[in-house]
């Protein structure tokens, strides 16, 4: 069938000299050229990026990465505080993200029963149609003052004086807002993404294979353990890096729990800044310099995460396409 | 098939535990615990944030918030009449530029391009293109549409949100058009026409229910972004100019500038947008995947 259906398309199909061959040609060109676009489209944002922040970059070189300075007066920017916020942030969102989104998966593949499967899906994906504006609201205005109360300020009498942990989970201005709190923000953002490709993951391994184990005598754990996961496997890692691709980027949710701070400070109960965040804040008010060097943050942004999305692209295609 | 294989887990699963090691039994029993949990965790964010708007959103709704403008600081009462208009306007002004690139894209990957080289190729940046920051698709357009014409405006808006939308048109119109058989096509061919008119006549018809899904989603996908609005169509207080030149009032930026403002009135307001938009958003995706479910 494929074969037959190849040759119908084939480019060297004779085009006749007629009004329908001329629309016939027409239709693939225009056709070719929008796909085309889309080539076009990643290739501007790449040189944009790069054409925006090169006097940034020129400026200050290599030191505009590892710079902490961001001083608006002088005309001194450095990248490092967004950078380290960024991936903290990130971090955290699959620390949390991950395990909640592999249960979830396995929930829907193996524990669910029938009836209950597509409610549950469905609310899962309506997880990700929630614009990431309203999950900034509820982040600062609900999720936060419940933090701090319940989490920050608790935790930071107890862990006051104490090495290491004192340092990294003491909050000095216990307002809820910081880069933990992004972090969790953030991890339920990615949830439906990983939730939903592990789901259909897991959902195509033959169910020979699960029959043959339960048929020895395994349990469902051993069975997601011993046979799912491992069948599953690249692919799973590359749904976690497209979350992570995602956590990344994520602008406005951050935006409003972060807290916006421009110094790097040791705790993750402290303000801080992504470098999407500091982009959002700062954009409009910026001129010269300062926008050049918001859009070489942006540039930073873009291969950091084409990085990241190339890879978890390779690793589920791996798996999912033909 | 399904109904028999989760039957056959669900027997399964109910082996007699006398026989099984209790350590085994603990596992199983524990990793059922966690994962039910996990998934209630999921599903009470959902309904918390959805209880919080109704909760803080109704309070602020009223017949005034459709009919008055965006209040100027300081100013009592007002609506949110100027930023739903703008961002229907923005909104379909994205999906008027990504449909016509994203159906004819679609196309070419599943009807021409199929596995060459260059279609795959393409394939692969879309769907990197469908999930990089909306943020940087505003920064770019900002780069080329607002730095050069030295001012925001709607059309750079519609534009960004256009961007945003073709990888999710592209990649629902290729698979939708994947599923249409290839015995139609070539009924079609066998008739005598071109495939222009075998793929706009037939192949496009048999999937439309599909392509509209798709353009659905895109359309929920675009409606409530912040980012890419805040470089490009930004916001205004008052009625936008219909050539839309200028800030054009939007709904996300304008949650985004009031939900922290220190006006009482703004705040409220700020709830009842979030209201209105998630609401529409979750519409959409419901009423699209009604339409899948319903086309097979």
């Amino acid at each position: 069938m494929a074969a037959v259906t190849d040759q119908f398309a084939a480019p060297s199909a004779p085009v006749r000299k007629t009004p329908m061959g001329t629309f016939d040609l027409v239709f693939r060109n225009a056709s070719l050229l929008a796909a085309l676009f889309v080539l076009v489209l990643l290739a501007g944002i790449m040189v944009s990026m790069v054409v925006g922040g090169w006097p940034a970059f020129r400026e200050f070189g290599l030191g505009f990465i590892t710079s902490s300075v961001w001083d608006t007066q002088n005309e001194q920017y450095g990248a490092w505080p967004a950078i380290v916020g960024t991936l903290s942030t990130a971090l955290i969102a699959l620390v949390v993200g991950v395990p909640l989104s592999l249960g979830i998966a396995v929930f829907l593949t193996q524990l669910a029963p029938p009836w209950f499967k597509q409610p549950v899906s469905t609310a899962i994906e309506l997880l990700a149609a929630v614009p990431s504006i309203i999950y900034g609201m509820w982040g600062l205005f609900v999720f936060a003052p419940l933090f701090a109360a319940y989490v920050q300020i608790p935790l930071s009498n107890l862990v006051e004086g104490m090495p290491v942990v004192g340092t990294i989970l003491y909050s000095r201005s216990p307002s809820g807002l910081g880069i933990l709190s992004a972090g969790i923000i953030l991890a339920f953002m990615i949830i439906p993404f990983i939730a939903s490709i592990t789901r259909d993951m897991l959902d195509q391994i033959p169910s020979v294979l699960r029959e043959s184990a339960y048929g020895i005598g395994a349990t469902t754990w051993e069975v997601v353990r011993h046979v799912l996961v491992p069948q599953a496997g690249v692919s799973i890692i590359g749904a976690v890096m497209l979350g992570l691709g995602r956590a990344l980027g994520e602008t406005m949710a951050v935006t409003f729990v972060v807290g916006n701070a421009n110094r790097l400070s040791p705790s993750v109960m402290d303000p801080g800044s992504t470098i999407a965040s500091r982009i959002a804040n700062e954009f409009n008010e910026a001129l010269g310099l300062q926008l050049n060097s918001l859009i070489a943050l942006g540039c930073i942004l873009f291969f950091v995460t084409f990085v990241v999305l190339v890879i978890a692209r390779l690793l589920v295609a791996r798996v999912k396409r033909y | 098939m399904t109904m028999a294989t989760s039957a056959k887990t669900t027997a399964a699963s109910h082996v007699e535990w006398g026989r099984v090691r209790p350590a085994r039994r603990n596992a199983d029993r524990l990793m059922k615990v966690i994962a039910t949990g996990f998934t209630l965790v999921a599903i009470v964010v959902l309904f918390w944030i959805l209880g919080m708007l109704i909760v803080k959103g109704l309070g602020g709704l009223s017949v005034a918030t459709f009919t008055q403008i965006t209040p100027g600081p300081g100013t009592e009462g007002g609506g949110l009449a100027n930023a739903i208009v703008g961002s229907i306007v923005l909104t379909f002004l994205g999906i008027a530029v990504a449909t016509p690139i994203g159906v004819l894209a679609g196309t070419y990957l599943a009807e021409y391009g199929k596995a060459s080289k260059l279609a795959d190729l393409i394939r692969f940046i879309n769907d990197i293109l469908l999930s990089a920051p909306s943020i940087l698709i505003g920064l770019f357009v900002y780069v080329i549409l607002v730095e050069p014409f030295r001012g925001y405006s709607g059309w750079a808006g519609g534009v960004a949100l256009g961007i945003i939308a073709i990888p999710v048109i592209v990649r629902t119109t290729e698979d939708m058009l994947r599923l249409v058989p290839g015995g139609l096509r070539e009924a079609g061919a066998a008739l005598g026409a071109p495939p222009s008119v075998v793929i706009t006549s037939v192949t496009w018809r048999a999937a439309k229910s599909g392509m509209v899904t798709g353009i659905l989603l895109a359309l929920a996908r675009i409606a409530g972004e912040t980012a890419p609005l805040i470089f490009t169509a930004l916001n205004n207080n008052f009625w936008f100019s219909p050539n839309l030149v200028g800030g054009v009032s939007n709904l996300p930026v304008t949650i985004y500038q009031f939900a922290s403002a220190p006006y009482e009135n703004w705040q409220q307001l700020a709830w009842a947008g979030s209201l209105i938009i998630t609401v529409s958003i979750l519409v959409l995706s419901i009423i699209a995947r009604r339409i899948v479910r319903g086309g097979k």
